[in-house]
């Protein structure tokens, strides 16, 4: 049973202190059942994916208490990635025809944190100041470019673009561009990554409205194929944050595992692919990722940067939205935001920041704590 | 003023000579820090403690410039927060071990580096509670 992607919506990415996450999520609900034409009670079983939000399918309170199954998902950052696999697999399953993955979250600013307990970390981690993402994503950057020869310049060139992008992005949180220069000069965080090339925490929603394929032209003339859609967490050896120790052997991360078992699903090879989202944490996250999913080998980044190969108009076009860094990061609405601009870019109707050349293959990824990745494949 | 460990069992105290406390898996020989009941790599219950190696090499780093979030995190903060390093030392044939790092200057991947413990704040009874640290070996000394 193939499935097809025939509505998006979203809430713009931000800060809004005059509604909550809830509030968000119904806005993205309704703006993705007016985009597939249908309505609530059509809907026959929904995922939903939140951090702050303990039961997300409250939203029902706004929309309408029909009684269907509809389940609560949290799985770090690649919460919204997994709320998409389960819709997805609802289908595959025959059940249910028609379906809704939602993501919602609104986070207060500044770095997460949380009970190192609940990560299986001893208390004392937390109290040092280990348990902390930042230095983290410091750390694993900062030894990639050591192993592979990338310029902290590549990552100033990175969170430029990313920002250019959601200049040109009605929805997302940062829309001023910055240089540079400016990039480069804001205040050290964790070296060699500085505060503007760190995405932040933010609130938003989006959704998705799923569909068994070979009904999909009932509701649009336009459906997007979803080709693959993979989670995969973290085996022994991977470079993991929140880790006290790590073994001494080695092994890939779960993104590369993720990547390899979506593009062997979906048929296709890192090639096809012609607007890519990659999760951007930070500047170095995004450029790490573009080796991990496949699209280049270590260290040949630096040089795809410095030619302008993953902008809007490149070859490997990445985050034509701004990613994580322009759009911020509500942990449960980030991969259908992801999902959202590749079904736009498909359908050709990305506006200002339209990949040229009618793009018929997209790849979404997202990546985080505790050791997660999801990978998404669509096609038109 | 009294000198306390951070934790029991993270390091031997007191001790002219402190280690890390780790464990051993006797099934299958990994090493975990600090010490764990159950084997990550094979689920053995066979975990024996085992005491690491005080010297290794940077494995990884980076610096921490800014206070990390309150709780979890009960060092200095506003005006008395001083940047450290942090990164995984690699002890050979043992494990990686995520620690604070006594500089921020200097600090190159594969330097050697030793075990040393450092003051870590001042709790509400007056003690000076002490961390592990790792600091460059050619920056060592007496101390």
């Amino acid at each position: 049973m193939d499935v097809a992607i025939v509505g998006v919506g979203l809430h713009p990415f931000g800060r809004f202190a005059d509604r909550t996450g809830i509030d968000m999520g119904a806005v993205a609900i309704r703006r993705a059942l007016a985009d597939a034409g249908v309505a609530w009670r059509d809907i026959q079983f929904a995922f939903a994916g939140s951090y702050e939000i303990d039961n997300p399918d409250a939203v029902v309170a706004f929309l309408g208490l029909t009684g269907i199954p509809f389940t609560n998902v949290y799985n770090g950052c690649a919460t919204a990635a997994s709320v998409l696999a389960l819709a997805a697999d609802t289908i595959r399953l025959g059940e249910h025809e028609l379906g809704l993955a939602v993501g919602m979250d609104k986070h207060l600013p500044g770095a997460f944190s949380s009970d190192p307990r609940l990560y299986a970390c001893p208390p004392w981690y937390g109290e040092l100041g280990h348990f902390l993402t930042p230095k983290f994503f410091g750390m694993k950057i900062n030894k990639y470019m050591h192993d592979h020869g990338i310029s902290a310049k590549t990552l100033a060139r990175v969170a430029a673009k990313n920002y250019r992008n959601g200049a040109r992005n009605p929805n997302a949180f940062r829309r001023k561009p910055l240089s540079e220069e400016e990039i480069l000069g804001s205040r050290m965080l964790s070296y060699p990554l500085t505060q503007y090339m760190f995405c932040s925490p933010d609130e938003g929603a989006a959704a998705v409205v799923v569909c068994r394929a070979d009904r999909a032209h009932r509701y649009t003339d336009k459906p997007i194929y979803l080709r693959a859609s993979v989670v995969r967490t973290r085996r022994l050896g991977a470079f993991e944050v929140h880790s006290p120790w790590l073994p001494i052997e080695e092994t890939a991360g779960p993104t590369v595992d993720a990547s390899r078992a979506a593009f062997e699903k979906a048929g296709v090879g890192p090639e096809d692919v012609e607007v890519i989202q990659l999760q951007d944490t930070d500047a170095g996250a995004e450029v790490i990722h573009l080796a991990e999913n496949g699209f280049c080998g270590d260290g040949e980044q630096e040089a795809l940067v410095a030619g302008g190969e993953l902008e809007i108009g490149g070859r490997l076009p990445v985050n034509t939205d701004g990613g994580l860094i322009a759009n911020g990061e509500p942990i449960g609405a980030s991969g259908l935001r992801q999902v959202h601009e590749v079904v736009l870019q498909l359908r050709g109707q990305a506006g200002d920041r339209q990949v040229p050349g009618d793009p018929k293959v997209s790849y979404t990824q997202l990546y985080g704590a505790p050791g997660v990745a999801g990978v998404s494949i669509l096609s038109a | 003023m009294a000198r306390v460990p951070i934790a029991e069992g993270v390091f031997t105290w007191p001790s002219d000579e402190p280690r890390l406390i780790g464990s051993r898996c006797a099934a299958c020989g990994i090493v975990t820090f600090p010490a764990q009941d159950s084997c990550p790599r094979c689920a053995s219950t066979g975990m024996a403690e085992h005491l690491l190696s005080p010297r290794g090499r940077l494995w990884a780093w980076t610096t921490q410039e800014f206070p990390p979030p309150a709780p979890p995190y009960t060092g200095p903060t506003g005006k008395a927060f001083v940047p450290y390093g942090v990164g995984y030392v690699e002890l050979a044939n043992e494990v990686k071990v995520e620690t604070r790092l006594t500089t921020t200057d200097g600090l190159r991947i594969g330097m050697a580096m030793e075990l040393v413990l450092v003051p870590f704040r001042t709790d509400d009874d007056g003690n000076e509670v002490v961390t592990f640290a790792f600091r460059p070996v050619d920056a060592g000394g007496a101390g």
